[in-house]
């Protein structure tokens, strides 16, 4: 293999690797610079994205980034790489592919975007995503249609959904159902109700499944549940009968950190298989969730690459959307800020990653999220995070996750409120998915312009959801 | 499990129903709009609970005031983060001593290390309280002088107590802050202590944190019986709490 090298400023600066290649074309982030593979300057940064920007996009069919005969990823995604998806753009180096993309998208052309994703591999798509600017990733992620449903439809042009996130220290039954209604009367819900129990228990996960399913039954509500406990868990509950609409799981971009989150693909697929065979769709049958985020691989030590070489972890984190693109999700999302400042430091660093996994997602034909969020140690706050929820609404973002108040008082981190959602769809004209929109109106929630009605606690309305709350 | 219901005991709806469901959560529920936002005094809420937890992590360990507080001979160490920028990005360097670190070789059963952490308010609060606690319950035991550690992580109590010749290390370290808690003390205990050591290898007691977390007494109490049952198994961590008491509620 020849070295890769580019010369700016006088100084010439040499790429040994693919891995290293990627790594120095990186915008700075904290989780490269921990790791060790960051370019040591902005110099050789752009020295890297300059050699990156030419090098034929079809080299990632030949190189690998993490080795296919170690590495369970590589191979499902060398193995299912799809050569007439690729077809169209197959001559393209990384650079020319990035202008193609931008000028297909400021043409509209969404079919033909949308239509190379089987065709397309992380590491493409990722190298790709490091050559384009903010702006870029909002633009290209806004013509990137993936359009998936259970029970409601989710990445329709003009929608943005939400998952409800009523989680509770001790997964109280009536706390839990505080955050759900209260989440329902400010229009979240459409993409799932989806608890993070707080201990990973079958007979827990059993009680919160059937909590919520009945819920949904009852009002009839065009959305899904989950519980997201370990696939292991959800696979116990399926055995008992309990009402499970979404296998969910975290998923990382190499097989030893998939193996640190205790699954296989194997194991996917047998949960997805059992969830499929009940048959619980009205309008679709995407019946998996999973969450990513980058640093994942990182703080499992399992980030290693082709000659035990640090990958960077954007890079990484899009491998882990082959994972997740393999089991046909309903929902997938990055949860942006959680894992901490060692991995993505402050407000900036926070929206560029969720920009670049929100259109990288996409790209791959992801129905792509975002948790939206921050821990207290990392520099960012409130407004960082009205920044990026703005940014990707206007890239399309299929949906965001909220909790009340912003405050998650099981996980202890922020994320969006409820009242965050009707911003983001009022500012933006986005409205929630389609079903879920015409219960709101079934149920007297919205307002002669399709608004969510703020209502007092005594309008018939709210009264109607709370007093068939009671257990 | 509460049991509660939305309905009174005469079978009737409140005029609030509401009452009911925030009693059953400290999430923050039914806060009303302003539009499309949270009202103006909602929103000074959030900010003031999120600004305690900026200020506990960012607000330096006041090494002076927490030597005179505990008393006596007191040792202090800074790990190889020379900031708190450089900390919070490189937890690397906050599990090593800082170049240059003298430390004493004492030889004793038990080293404690205060560690700022994430929350050097948490070290202030509950700190000396805790180390009284635990002086108490260790009649037996021969303690190095407390050691306060700046900058540091867990893993930071690996080398003090390797240097120090303990036989086991008990880190009190500052948690990462919540909105509602952002002096919650950590406990770690790690048998045998040199660099290397990995977490499962560890015992934790989390949120010491009167009157809302664990007790001094509680939290003390737990450690003790912990560091008896690692001095008879020669370890601690997973293989400690399989055999070991049972770990009170939210101790983690």
């Amino acid at each position: 293999m020849t070295v890769r090298r580019a010369t700016l400023g006088g100084h010439t600066y040499e790429f040994p690797t693919l891995v290293e290649l990627m790594a120095k074309a990186t915008p700075p982030r904290s989780g490269d610079v921990l790791a060790g593979c960051a370019a040591g300057s902005a110099a050789e940064r752009v020295a890297a994205q300059t050699v990156l920007a030419d090098l034929p996009l079809a080299t990632f069919l030949d190189e690998q980034v993490v080795g296919y005969d170690e590495d369970d990823v590589t191979r499902l995604v060398l193995d299912t790489h799809d050569a007439a998806a690729f077809a169209p753009v197959a001559s393209l180096t990384v650079g020319e592919f990035r202008d193609r993309l931008l000028a297909w998208a400021a043409a509209g052309d969404e079919a033909a975007i949308s239509a190379l994703a089987p065709g397309l591999t992380p590491e493409m798509v990722a190298a790709t995503s490091k050559l384009m600017r903010n702006a870029d990733l909002v633009a290209v992620g806004r013509r990137t249609r993936v359009v998936t449903g259970l029970r409601s439809t989710i990445g329709l042009p003009g929608r943005l959904a939400s998952r409800l996130q009523p989680n509770h220290p001790t997964d109280d039954p009536v706390g839990v159902t505080a955050s759900i209604l209260d989440g329902l009367l400010h229009g979240s819900g459409d993409a799932v109700i989806g608890i993070n129990p707080a201990t990973d228990s079958p007979a827990r996960t059993v009680a919160l499944l059937e909590l919520v399913d009945a819920v949904i039954s009852r009002y009839e509500i065009p959305t899904q549940s989950c519980v997201l406990a370990h696939v292991t868990t959800t696979l116990r509950a399926l055995e008992q009968g309990a009402p499970v609409d979404l296998v969910f799981q975290s998923v990382a971009g190499t097989q030893e950190a998939n193996r640190g989150f205790g699954v296989t693909l194997d194991l996917l697929a047998e949960a997805r298989a059992g969830a499929l065979a009940l048959g619980r769709g009205t309008v679709g049958e995407n019946v998996t969730y999973f969450e990513t985020g980058q640093g994942s691989a990182l703080s499992a030590g399992a980030h290693l690459g082709i000659g035990g070489r640090p990958v960077d972890q954007q890079t990484l984190e899009t491998r882990a959307y082959a994972v997740a693109r393999h089991f046909s999700p309903l929902l997938v999302n990055t949860v942006v800020g959680f894992i901490g400042p060692e991995y993505l430091y402050d407000g900036k660093q926070v929206l560029r990653a969720g920009l670049e996994d929100h259109a990288c997602g996409k790209l791959l034909g992801l129905p792509m999220g975002v948790d939206v969020c921050y821990t207290n140690h990392a520099e960012v706050d409130e407004d960082d995070m009205d920044s990026l929820m703005l940014l990707l609404g206007a890239a399309g973002c299929s949906f965001l996750i909220a909790v009340p108040g912003m405050d998650d008082v099981m996980l202890h981190y922020q994320s969006l409120s409820f009242s965050d959602v009707l911003t983001a769809r009022s500012v933006l004209g986005l409205r929630p998915a389609p079903e879920f929109e015409a219960w709101l109106a079934r149920m007297d929630l919205l307002d002669d312009a399709g608004r969510v009605r703020e209502l007092a606690p005594d309008a018939p309305a709210a009264k109607a959801l709370l007093a068939a709350a009671t257990p | 499990m509460t049991g509660q219901g939305l309905h009174r005991d005469d079978g009737t709806v409140g005029d609030d129903p509401w009452s009911v469901l925030r009693s059953a959560t400290r999430a923050r529920v039914a806060l009303g709009r302003a539009g499309d936002a949270l009202p103006t005094h909602r929103e000074l809420e959030f900010r003031a609970a999120h600004a305690a937890a900026r200020d506990a992590v960012h607000s330096p360990l006041d090494v002076e005031a927490l030597r005179a507080e505990l008393g006596g001979e007191v040792l202090v160490v800074a790990s190889a983060a020379p900031d708190r920028a450089t900390y919070l990005q490189r937890p690397d360097l906050g599990r090593r001593l800082a170049d240059g670190t003298a430390l004493p070789r004492v030889d004793a059963d038990l080293a404690l290390v205060l560690a700022d952490g994430l929350s050097p308010r948490a070290v202030h609060e509950h700190g000396p309280g805790l180390v009284a606690a635990l002086r108490e319950r260790l009649p037996g035991w021969s303690l190095a002088p407390p050691v306060v550690a700046t900058q540091a992580r867990v893993a930071l109590g690996d080398a003090v107590g390797e240097v120090l010749g303990a036989r086991a290390v008990v880190v009190l370290v500052g948690e990462r802050p919540g909105l509602s808690s952002a002096d919650s003390l950590g406990v770690y205990l790690t048998w045998d202590p040199r660099p290397g050591r990995v977490d499962s290898e560890r015992n934790c007691v989390s949120n010491v944190r009167p009157p809302h977390g664990l007790s001094y007494a509680q939290a003390a109490d737990t450690v003790a019986a912990l560091l008896t049952a690692a001095r008879e198994l020669g370890a601690s961590g997973v293989a400690l709490k399989d055999e070991g008491p049972a770990l009170p509620p939210g101790a983690g």
